[in-house]
């Protein structure tokens, strides 16, 4: 049985950020199904947020109600506070650590605009922010690797939990097709979102809710799963990201006929509204017939910044558009979609990276979660462009620091090693003798699509019963699809098998509290409740599984400094 | 209808890799990747590769397209198609070992990463604020830092398909990244170990990396950049800087290489053993007549040569 006093698992920006907070003191696992550099982290573009005033004079006061307001007031208030306190000193220490940031003329850390934000408070690396990041903190982990064991290309299948505390993780070696059990004194899931399970996403395809499952099936509840942010610039029909950044430079969107009809939705903010007003925008244009010739998309327009601009600050945008379309955006404008981006809902922490087992608040011994697969929540029903990069490197740094208070002061606990590999065993045999009549890759993506079609930028009662009784409707052929690959090495299909099944499960749970909550907030919208209900809705949703049926309970928002008010840009 | 001939490889099932070949007419705007996937989902579930984000930036999918490292989900699969041939050849990256189908080894790569110490360097407290750095200095780790760790440079590295010992171009690039980086303290310790053998100086300078790399990165580019700071900082006590050195020196002094002279300036007129190692080569070259001329001539324009040293400087 392997041994770590805390193991992480996922190492993007807040797992790896966790690793090099424990590896003070204690010694680190740090499991990955890929390798850390890989982590989807790195694919965040436009930037991060803090309130430096390199630019123009800011506070962590305008950050903050920036981001309560964006948040559509279902952010947890105390912990907003704390987070964008802290936000300019670990950008400090990002850079210390050598993190390398595009630079003003006189040599401080450059910030842009960004939707959302009164102030241009976007620390940025041209338009690879979190590449920058993840592989600066990458290089801190191997100059640390004598306390800090990796495990690339492992996956987490489920949580140990005895008599109430966490005390290990049951992994395969994907490139073995071993089975071991991880003890550990204390676990961070650090595991991402789970956009994958629409159609239309920015995510990578490691994004299947791995973490949020592992957890909701050892019996925690996930909190505010409904509210899923979909990404004003992903590319017509791939989701690929083409970076809030691009309209924090100046670019325009423009439907068919040729007009910024951002002038409609938020006159003020225009193109710089938060993502939620100005995905629906757009998402309303198209179904009114004014998409680009009456397709699914509208323009992405940047040719009036000019070429010099876009490969100083967009290089990569405009690679990603010259490779995956043929389009060079200094010439055309670029086809885009609102695409699923980012989970605002998650695994339920306290401020300081403790999941805790219900809305009471009630602590799980010894397993904390920070990033998107954990719910602080600072992002309420909507998160700020550049805040994801910040959350996971504040909150991957909080947890960090009480995952090695509690491991300190805490004993391994005890656990049947053989007992709990048969779990995992049992549960990929019975995945090679099922009878292969149904197509996985059939399931996989009529869920996608029921999921973007009846569950995505608008909602309905009608649209969402339907889509909760597929969801249903694909569990049950899920357990009889057919696998092509028995073997032990390098089985890739298993995974994505195991994945299908965690996305389903997520599916169900988004949809089903998506169904329970109306009223229109952030992310949310429901065409049958347009309006936010702050009487009945302004609170927090737990789904707990009940029975292989779901439960649903609510926890009241922390208001500490902003009363809620009408959100208008 | 396009033909994909994958190569394959399950030692659980076969010693011997071999290729399959799957029928699948392209999509339009389909990448690579994307047809990979349909021939996974579709056709068969025990075809085994990498991938993750899917838009050129985590570096998983790396393999071999028509002989040539490529990104799978970076490339259209229509422009693999060329003149006529409907054939798609697929195969994992070189210089690496094979674990199954396109999955390769990457333990050796990372070591090499490992070797080239990636990380700032800079033992002074720092301040409360950021530190400085220029928009210029920024410049110069701009491509570097660009790098996405895919290992396409090292599959199709020429030196490293002979010389297992060579860093590769990926770990020369990473090293470059702090080299050029104003914030960091240890240039001369660094280009110092760059200048080992398998170091910088056994780049044979042909340029694969530049063709193969999918992002700005270009590692040749890089290792230039470093060979230039290894002579500004005089670390020059060593084959490969020699070698430049006597180079520039030979054609500037005559117009042209003398080829008599530079293995010897290159090996160090004091380096017994390096000299005799030459011994057995100039033999077997005057055996078989190869010799060049003893009589060192300039070319005949020798005198525009110097000009463009004296207005160029070295």
């Amino acid at each position: 049985m392997i041994k770590h006093d805390v193991l992480i698992v996922g190492a993007g920006l807040a797992g790896q950020r966790a690793a090099l907070e424990v590896c003070k003191e204690l010694d680190v696992g740090l499991l990955t199904k890929v390798y850390p550099s890989r982590s989807h982290s790195g694919a965040a573009q436009g930037g991060i947020a803090a309130s430096l005033g390199n630019s123009e004079e800011d506070s962590w006061e305008e950050h903050m109600f920036d981001t309560v307001k964006g948040g559509d007031y279902l952010s947890d208030q105390d912990a907003v506070e704390e987070y964008v306190k802290a936000a300019p000193r670990v950008i400090y220490e990002l850079e210390h650590m050598g993190c390398a940031f595009s630079r003003t003329d006189d040599g401080k850390i450059a910030q842009r605009s960004f939707g959302g934000h009164s102030k241009p408070r976007a620390c940025f690396s041209a338009d690879r922010t979190g590449h920058a990041i993840l592989h600066a903190l990458h290089e801190q982990v191997l100059k640390n690797a004598k306390s800090i064991k990796i495990y690339s290309e492992w996956y987490m299948h489920q949580l140990v939990i005895e008599e109430g505390r966490c005390c290990g993780v049951l992994v395969s070696n994907i490139r073995t097709g071993e089975v071991e059990v991880i003890q550990a004194k204390a676990v961070v899931f650090a595991t991402g979102g789970y956009g994958r399970v629409f159609q239309i996403t920015t995510n990578a395809f490691a994004g299947t809710a791995d973490g949020a499952i592992a957890a909701f099936r050892a019996g925690i509840p996930l909190e505010d799963p409904e509210f899923v942010q979909f990404h004003p610039s992903g590319l017509y029909r791939q989701g690929i990201l083409f970076s809030e950044a691009a309209r924090g430079e100046g670019g325009y969107l423009l439907n068919g006929k040729g007009d910024r009809f951002m002038e409609q939705y938020a006159p003020s903010r225009m193109e710089l509204a938060p993502r939620d007003i100005v995905a629906r925008a757009e998402q309303s244009e198209i179904d009114a017939g004014r998409g680009v010739n009456g397709e699914d998309y509208i323009f992405l327009d940047l040719r009036h910044l000019g070429e010099a601009r876009i490969m100083e600050r967009l290089p990569q945008i405009r690679q990603l558009g010259i490779d995956f379309i043929g389009v060079d955006c200094v010439k055309e404008p670029l086809p885009i979609q609102p695409s699923a981006h980012y989970s605002m809902g998650g695994i339920p922490t306290d401020k300081f990276g403790q999941v805790v087992a219900d809305e009471n608040g009630t602590p799980m011994k010894g397993f904390f979660a920070a990033g998107e697969c954990a719910c602080v929540s600072v992002h309420g029903a909507n998160r700020l462009g550049t805040n994801s990069l910040l959350d996971a490197t504040v909150f991957g740094e909080r947890t960090g620091r009480s995952a090695l208070e509690y491991a300190k002061n805490a004993e391994c606990g005890e656990l049947n090693e053989s007992h709990q590999k048969a779990r995992v065993l049992n549960q990929i045999e019975e995945i090679f003798q099922r009878d292969g009549s149904e197509s996985y890759n059939d399931i996989r993506n009529e869920m996608k699509q029921v999921m973007m079609a009846k569950c995505g930028v608008f909602r309905d009662e009608e649209n969402l019963k339907s889509c909760v009784a597929s969801i249903r409707a694909l569990k049950e052929r899920y357990k009889k699809g057919k696998v092509t690959d028995k073997g032990q090495l390098f089985n890739t299909e298993v995974y994505e098998i195991i994945e299908l099944g965690n996305m389903l499960e997520m599916a169900e749970i988004i949809s089903t509290a998506a169904l329970a909550r109306k009223e229109s907030r952030g992310g949310h919208y429901r065409t049958d409740f347009p309006k936010r209900d702050d009487q009945e809705f302004l609170k927090h949703t737990f789904v707990y599984p009940k029975d292989g049926e779901l439960e649903l309970k609510y926890k009241p928002v922390v208001i500490t400094r902003y009363q809620p008010k009408e959100r208008t840009y | 209808m396009a033909k994909f001939r994958i190569k394959r490889y399950n030692p659980e099932k076969q010693s011997d890799p071999y290729y399959e070949e799957f029928d699948y007419d392209i999509p339009e705007g389909a990448t690579l990747l994307d047809c990979l996937n349909h021939i996974k989902w579709n056709m068969d579930g025990t075809l085994t590769y990498r991938m993750s984000c899917r838009s050129a930036i985590c570096g998983s999918c790396g393999m071999k397209g028509n002989g040539h490292a490529l990104l799978a989900c970076q490339k259209q699969a229509a422009h693999l198609l060329k003149d006529g041939n409907d054939t798609i050849t697929i195969e994992p990256l070189g210089n690496m070992p094979v674990i199954k189908d396109l999955a390769t080894d990457f333990q050796q790569f990372w070591e090499k990463i490992d070797q080239v110490k990636p990380y700032l360097q800079n033992k002074e407290k720092p301040p409360e604020l950021e530190r400085g750095q220029s928009p210029q200095q920024f410049k110069k780790i701009d491509d570097a830092t660009t790098c996405i760790m895919c290992g396409a440079c090292y599959s199709d590295c020429n030196v490293l398909e002979v010389d297992n010992n060579f860093l590769g171009p990926a770990a020369l690039a990473k090293a470059q990244r702090f080299v050029g980086d104003s914030r960091d303290k240890a240039t001369r310790e660094r280009i110092k170990e760059l200048s080992k053998p398998g170091g910088m100086w056994d780049c044979t300078h042909c340029g694969e990396c530049v063709e193969r790399c999918p992002k700005p990165a270009e590692p040749f580019y890089r290792i230039k950049d470093l060979m230039a700071v290894g002579l500004k900082e005089g670390v020059t006590n060593n084959v490969g800087a020699r070698h430049a050195l006597s180079f520039v020196k030979s054609v500037k002094h005559s117009g042209r290489l003398n080829e008599n002279k530079i293995p010897v300036e290159s090996m160090g007129y004091f380096n017994i053993k390096g000299l005799l190692d030459l011994v057995p080569v100039g033999l077997r070259m005057l055996l078989k007549m190869k010799i060049p001329p003893i009589i060192h001539k300039p070319v005949d324009d020798v005198k525009d040569v110097q000009r463009i040293f004296e207005e160029f400087g070295e």
